[in-house]
């Protein structure tokens, strides 16, 4: 005894080694941030695997616009405090340069950041893009690769990937091919609260209980704001709440919680019995395999 | 809390994806939501009963046609252990899913269907776990309640295992009855099965001992990355090798040689994710200092003077050729070894084994996708390996085609797949 790691220590050397393979094997990494707890994780491991030396690659943030403020703020604090180079790849320039389309009557641009993302891809060249994606989140993403193959147009094709043998990751890819890297892939929503515990993470406020104005709908609670305002027959109310997840405002739901604390979040994920993105996902139900269409175009 | 990762192989209707559903199900680890999604897709395919195999079943392709394509990933955790299971179906590119979701397993669960005992594939599955070395084999005899609980049946297909596996390489290997539809022997112990004395399925698999696997002898760091922060005054003279540790026990003051240069010196400092610390086990990621300033990069390998692995440019190997494009004698590939990839060639191809009746066919001049076989290679330089045997991370490499840059072969150092025979 006393030679073993724990659980957390063994996926942490997992993917410090992954990220580690990748930032030598490729010419021009970056890593995708959204400012969520995943990217929060992913980031603190990648400054881990490069410690002491500074973390170099870009950090891009693809911005739906419809962020939350505490969100934004959060980003550019972490960015500021580790001298990190941010890049933003905006929807909203998709939008005005009108290679992306907003969907008459859908707010939600979650979908639409998939163009933004392969564009800003094509203006850097970048041929790995680290993400925080877990395979516990979803039964696509359960068959995907640590390091996932994207060809030309960024597609993802899962009866064609590359067999992962042992640790042996290929890196070899063709001009203008690139790789989605998931260092998180064995990781569980609660490894990764638990991480952010035993790493002391720091994480932006709308993870932790607070109170909001919220509507029910479509029994789940919607917060109150600009784009997403009261619908006529709706009665707001205010109520304590945190997020799960962070993403596009208009899409993702708050829960109700008193936990204010990681240890009391920790505690939360050990009895919640709603997945994480059946609790605060209002895109993903629409169809069995509404996410694996969605990586096939290019999304995260 | 440790780590288990396994992986489950078996036919097509041994009924894996209802085991799996059922661990992940009996020990809580399913999201109601999850759940709702399948009861209502049981209910609009007209299954008669909640098909747990849904929730593994992930693509769109196999929902439809009730069958698993390719390698996925499960996880769920009991207080005592947290659990990765690599799902591998066993019908389709049967060895290279195998191979690919077992490479990283501590046991392999062969499922079989009581109905029919020990067949080619159950044989195939045992085999592969044997020349990948995976220390822990349990047999799930499944689908018990079709065969009356009846404890001759399960004796019967154990006996029949047991005798196959004194002739393979598996440290351990345990039977045990069981039924996933209706969760006898999997969560819980079996009402029905009064004389089966063993731990049910999920039991075992908390118990299982798993700390003696690991290789704490030979000490080998593959070197993954040289850190040097030049543009950071203060950490100007800082230069360290970062590198997951493959193997042994790592302690500052040891005294290391560095291959390929054979220039020695001593451990400095170690640093974790945490900060310094005074020793490191293997597969923990780390930053080595060493007190001399010596020259290094990324595929050189720190060990023991008096501990080296064996450093040459010809190598023999078992070889699982896992691509569509037959292996091609005349060609040259690609090796990625630890943290090396150089050029290969193959010097001779000694037989292809089949997986089914673990013949040796020595006529052979080529290997075909799922086909297993001896192989010498050629290096273009030398690398620093050891036996997969004693060790698995410098006794394993991928094959890569430069043309296609598809992974198309595993293979394994000096391998065998059988005991002396």
């Amino acid at each position: 005894m006393g030679n073993e790691i724990s659980n957390l220590e063994a996926l942490e050397a997992e993917a410090i080694h992954l990220i580690r393979e990748v930032l030598t094997e490729l010419e021009r990494p970056a890593l995708l941030f959204s400012g969520g707890k995943d990217s929060a994780v992913l980031l603190h491991l990648a400054m881990l695997a490069v410690k002491p030396k500074k973390l170099w690659i870009p950090i891009v943030h693809i911005d739906t616009g419809h962020n939350f403020e505490e969100v934004i703020s959060y980003r550019d604090k972490i960015i500021s405090q580790f001298d990190l180079n941010l890049i933003i790849g905006s929807v909203q320039d998709s939008i005005d340069r009108k290679t992306a389309v907003e969907e008459p009557g859908n707010l939600s641009r979650n979908k639409l950041q998939t163009v933004t993302l392969l564009e800003t891809i094509e203006d850097y060249k970048f041929d790995a893009l680290f993400g925080g994606a877990r395979r516990d989140e979803e039964k696509a993403r359960a068959k995907e690769r640590f390091l996932s193959h994207r060809d030309a147009f960024g597609q993802w094709n899962p009866r064609g990937q590359k067999p992962e043998i042992w640790h042996l990751y290929n890196t070899k890819h063709h001009t203008d091919e690139h790789f989605r890297v998931f260092p998180l892939s064995n990781w569980t929503e609660l490894d990764v609260w638990k991480y952010i515990k035993l790493r002391n993470i720091e994480l932006p406020t709308i993870y932790y209980s607070h109170q909001r104005e919220v509507v029910r709908r479509n029994s789940m609670l919607v917060a109150v704001t600009d784009l997403t305002p009261k619908l006529e027959d709706e009665e707001s109310f205010v109520a304590t709440v945190r997020y799960r997840t962070v993403g596009d405002k208009t899409c993702t739901a708050a829960v109700e919680s008193l936990s204010s604390n990681v240890d009391e979040i920790i505690e939360e994920t050990q009895t919640s019995r709603i997945s994480e993105r059946g609790a605060t996902r209002v895109d993903d139900k629409f169809s069995e395999a509404a996410m694996e269409d969605r990586k096939k175009e290019g999304y995260f | 809390m440790e780590l288990l990762r396994f992986a489950t192989a078996g036919s097509v209707d041994d009924g894996k994806s209802t085991l799996i559903g059922r661990l992940l199900y009996d020990s809580k680890s399913i999201f109601e939501d999850q759940l709702q999604a399948v009861e209502k897709t049981s209910l609009d395919r007209g299954d008669e009963y909640v098909n747990l195999a849904l929730l593994t079943d992930g693509l769109r392709a196999e929902r439809e046609q009730g069958i698993t394509i390719d390698v996925a990933y499960r996880y769920f955790s009991t207080p005592k252990r947290s659990f990765i299971i690599a799902d591998t179906p066993g019908h389709i590119q049967h060895t290279r899913n195998m191979v690919t979701g077992a490479s990283t397993a501590d046991l392999v669960l062969v499922l079989v269907d009581a109905r029919n005992g020990i067949i080619e594939q159950t044989r195939r599955h045992a085999l592969i776990a044997s020349i990948l070395r995976i220390p822990h084999l349990v047999l799930c005899v499944n689908k018990m309640d079709l065969m009356d609980y009846s404890k001759d049946v399960f004796e019967s297909i154990k006996e029949e295992f047991q005798e196959y596996a004194t002739r393979l390489d598996i440290k351990d290997v345990t039977a045990i009855p069981v039924s996933a539809l209706t969760g006898d022997n999997v969560v819980s112990r079996s009402l029905n099965m009064p004389w089966y004395d063993g731990y049910p399925l999920l039991r075992f698999l908390e118990e299982v001992y798993i700390g003696s696997d690991r290789n704490l002898v030979d000490l080998r760091f593959p070197v993954q990355m040289v850190i040097r922060p030049i543009s950071d005054s203060h950490q100007r003279d800082f230069r360290g090798y970062g590198g997951q540790l493959a193997s042994g026990i790592l302690e500052k003051g040891t005294e290391v040689l560095a291959l390929p240069s054979g220039f020695k010196s001593k451990i400095a400092r170690i640093e974790g994710p945490d900060g310094e610390i005074e020793q490191a086990v293997p597969y923990q990621s780390v930053v080595v200092c060493l007190e001399d300033d010596i020259d290094i990069s990324r595929g050189d390998m720190l060990c023991r003077p008096n501990n080296k692995p064996i450093i040459g440019q010809d190598i023999t190997s078992m070889l699982c050729w896992m691509s569509d494009v037959p292996l091609d004698t005349r060609r040259k590939y690609l090796i990625k070894h630890t943290t090396k990839t150089l050029k290969a060639m193959v010097t001779k191809l000694h037989y292809r084994l089949n997986v089914n009746t673990s013949h040796r066919d020595l006529n052979v001049t080529s290997l075909e996708l799922n086909e297993i076989g001896r192989a010498d290679f050629r290096l273009s330089s030398p690398i620093f390996f050891d036996d997969y045997k004693k060790n698995k991370e410098t006794g394993s490499f991928i094959v890569i085609d430069e043309a296609t840059n598809a992974t198309v072969a595993a293979g394994l150092i000096s391998g065998e797949a059988f005991l002396d025979a």
